[in-house]
């Protein structure tokens, strides 16, 4: 699926039973659960504050905090390479991977990577990537990308989940009753176990990295992410640019928000720091420590009108609150961020020409921005790729062709005074019987789904001018 | 964006006697209310989709601002511009803009019975014109004398009940640029709660959005469907029999999804409701003989 075909994938989408049923459990899991959060918290709506600013102040000195973590990261023992692309970013790791003749890789989760697409560059490479987040797992044993940011199988049903398991786990007898969620986890928490301890290098995500001292941080429900960085000889960071923070209390601060605005945890299961590799006396931990940090289209971010989404810190409220990610899932977007952050990311990262669908595809209800824990306002940048797209003439020539015949008698008053004055009432007339229409011309997208309420008889401004009312 | 009850009033009794003061502020907005010993003269932006298919609402608003001691006057108008500046017309959006703010230059306030345009007036205008020094300001000024019609009347005006009686059984949808932009959420209910004989029964997710978002119900139709069908669901699992909201574009979009799907729900705007003129055809139904 690609951004370009949004509007088939929608379609397709609308009419699968078992990804509705399964788009469900979004509407009723994550935003009661976020409410309550907030609820309990006084301060919430100031630590809100206090995230983006952070934030933005770090955007402001990007520079600065990547040169101050690098040397950090350093001084412990590790190394630092800096992808400006998403084919550096992927030959960098399989470079590493190559060095200590890998055969298996295990990845705690990470959109970063899937961004750049590195399992298919492991694999192409003749090792073998494996995804250690149970929902990941799920999906790569599909053959599927994630679907959500922080749930990535939240458009399987656990029926789904079961009948994979049965189809690819071959150890399975038939009698085990896998119809719970915990036996669902179970399974597969024994498969990755081994996997775990045979894997050489482990590579994870991170939340945030911090300039002050050169570590890392990943939050993780499932513990998946400490095997991942603490049982292989190397452990591979791979994040984008924007994660830096610049001290520990930062990160603590932002940590406080970003559990609350995903799933409503006061903090998530594990919260993980990592800084350079093994040291002399450590009981465990990786030989080898290695940072890899992707520009891949942020940086020309910075300065524009898209530079707050640099801000996002990916917890996925947004499209947790979405009407439209509601009806769709994350699927039809057609690339690794769905829902409102993704519809402001993809074509920032991928071009306008290629997503510029998804800009288009919100109501603008605002609630996305009503929740956003750095206060990001994806409508009004989503608005922004909408002026790009006009500008550049991406807009269909229907709906530009639309616009501008309702833009050139919205700006000459006399003649919409008398269009108007005379094309209602001769509707009103028509639908007298029906009082709406079930058809009109060039409105087929209402139309064929909803019926096109009639105008009442003569407009507003006719009557109040027959009546005598005050005009000046 | 609640504010203290009757506060309002008290910024209009300062206000009277303010007498040839320049201008003071509001005590409970900040904004700055401009002395004069007359009556508050009130521009209606009625809104192109009121103007062109539910003139009623705009008399209701009409007949609200002046029981609440207002001078209405309805300069000649059209749109907002917000169509255009939804779809990434700045061009348009701004000469639309500046025609809005020339139009209503002369009125103390300029109020809207819809949250969405009136949030593009009120929250979108200054933006529109950030890079221009001279319009910004402008813009800014005219901003803070737009206001969503319901919020007024309560929060500028101090209305705390209307005289209206509709023995029904009601629930309300909260449209979203009411809501998150506007804050119009207590107000009309509030109102509603002073109708004689009215019943107000919360929908589930009355604050989620109807699907309508302007152009998107018919570029996105299929999506638009979905997002309302869910809608009507809540709407009709209320058990209320009539469904009021303060914007028509949601109110014609609900309205339609009801009809077509042959659900007998009496779909209308809050503030004719509020008015007392509940007896034109609700939206969608026939001026004349049987549906």
């Amino acid at each position: 699926m690609t951004s370009p075909a949004f509007r088939q994938n929608a379609h397709d989408a609308l009419a699968d039973k078992q990804l509705q049923q399964a788009l469900g459990n979004v509407r009723a899991g994550f935003i009661d659960k976020r409410a309550q959060a907030a609820e309990r918290l006084p301060e919430f709506e100031a630590l809100r504050d206090s995230a983006r600013d952070i934030k933005n102040h770090v955007l402001a000195h990007l520079d600065l905090y990547l040169e101050h973590y690098e040397t950090k990261v350093r001084e412990a023992g590790g190394h630092v390479h800096f992808a400006r692309t998403a084919q550096e970013a992927c030959a960098t790791i399989v470079e590493i991977c190559k060095a200590q003749g890998a055969r298996t890789v295990t990845k705690g989760k990470s959109m970063v990577s899937e961004e750049i697409g590195l399992n298919a560059a492991i694999e192409a490479a003749g090792m073998e990537a494996v995804e250690t987040d149970l929902g990941e797992y799920i999906i790569q044993l599909r053959h599927e990308a994630p679907s959500h940011i922080i749930a990535p199988a939240v458009h399987l049903t656990k029926e789904q989940v079961e009948a994979d398991f049965r189809r690819l786990h071959k150890h399975l007898p038939q009698e085990r009753d896998l119809s719970q969620a915990e036996a669902l986890l179970g399974e597969a928490r024994m498969v990755l176990r081994k996997r775990f301890l045979e894997a050489d290098v482990g590579i994870t995500g991170a939340n945030f990295l911090v300039a002050e001292t050169g570590t890392s941080i990943i939050v993780t429900n499932e513990g998946n992410g400490d095997l991942t960085q603490t049982l292989p000889r190397v452990h591979i960071v791979i994040a984008s640019i924007e994660k830096i923070v610049p001290t520990l209390e930062d990160a603590a601060q932002i940590l406080r928000v970003l559990g609350r605005s995903a799933t409503g945890q006061d903090m998530s299961v594990y919260t993980t720091l990592s800084t350079g590799p093994r040291r002399p006396g450590d009981v465990d931990g990786p030989q080898a420590y290695h940072v890899v940090l992707v520009d891949n289209g942020r940086s020309a971010m910075l300065g524009t009108e898209f530079e707050e989404m640099l801000r996002c810190i990916r917890c996925g409220a947004c499209m947790n609150h979405c009407p439209v990610y509601h009806a769709v899932g994350g699927h039809a977007y057609g690339w690794v961020y769905p829902g409102p952050m993704g519809a402001v990311l993809s074509p920032s990262l991928l071009g306008v020409d290629k997503a510029g669908h998804l800009p288009n595809a919100s109501t603008f209800c605002g609630r996305c921005e009503s929740v956003c824990p750095v206060r990001i306002p994806l409508p009004k940048l989503m608005r922004h790729w909408r002026e790009r797209e006009y500008e550049r003439h991406l807009a269909p020539a229907t709906y530009r062709y639309g616009l501008g015949v309702w833009a050139f008698f919205a700006r000459r008053p006399a003649l919409y005074k008398l269009a108007t004055g005379l094309a209602m009432p001769v509707m009103s007339y028509l639908a007298r019987k029906q009082g709406r229409f079930k058809k009109l011309p060039l409105a087929s997208g209402w139309t064929d789904h909803r019926d096109m309420p009639a105008p009442q008889g003569k407009t507003f401004q006719a009557q109040w001018r027959e009546r005598g009312g005050r005009t000046r | 964006m609640v504010k203290p009850q009757g506060c309002g009033a008290v910024a209009l009794a300062i206000k009277a006697r303010a007498g040839a003061m320049s201008a003071i502020a509001s005590p409970c907005t900040g904004r700055l209310i401009l002395p004069h010993t007359s009556r508050p003269r009130v521009g209606l932006f009625v809104t192109c989709l009121v103007d062109l298919f539910r003139p009623s609402i705009g008399f209701a608003a009409v007949k609200l601002l002046e029981d609440a001691g207002c001078e209405v006057i309805v300069p000649a108008q059209t749109c907002c511009g917000q169509p255009a500046f939804n779809s990434g017309d700045r061009a348009d959006a701004r000469a639309l803009a500046q025609q809005a703010m020339d139009a209503f230059a002369n009125c103390d306030y300029v109020v809207a019975p819809s949250g969405s345009c009136g949030g593009m007036m009120a929250k979108h205008y200054p933006e529109l014109f950030a890079d221009d020094p001279n319009l910004a300001q402008r813009a800014q000024a005219f901003a803070d004398k737009c206001h969503e019609l319901l919020s007024f009347l309560t929060d500028v005006l101090g209305v705390t009940k209307v005289s209206a009686s509709f023995p029904r059984e009601v629930t309300y949808h909260d449209s979203c640029s009411g809501l998150r932009e506007m804050g119009v959420q207590s107000q009309p209910r509030k109102l509603l709660g002073s109708i004689e004989g009215l019943s107000l029964t919360e929908m589930k997710e009355c604050d989620v959005c109807c699907g309508f978002g302007g152009t998107f119900a018919v570029k996105y139709g299929e999506i638009s469907d979905a997002i309302v069908r869910q809608k009507i669901d809540n709407v009709c699992n209320s058990g209320a029999p009539v469904l009021l909201a303060g914007d028509l574009g949601c109110l014609m979009n609900m309205a339609g999804k009801l009809a077509r799907e042959g659900r007998k729900i009496e779909v209308r705007h809050v503030a004719e409701v509020l008015a007392g003129f509940t007896h034109e055809p609700p939206i969608g139904a026939p001026t004349e003989g049987e549906a």
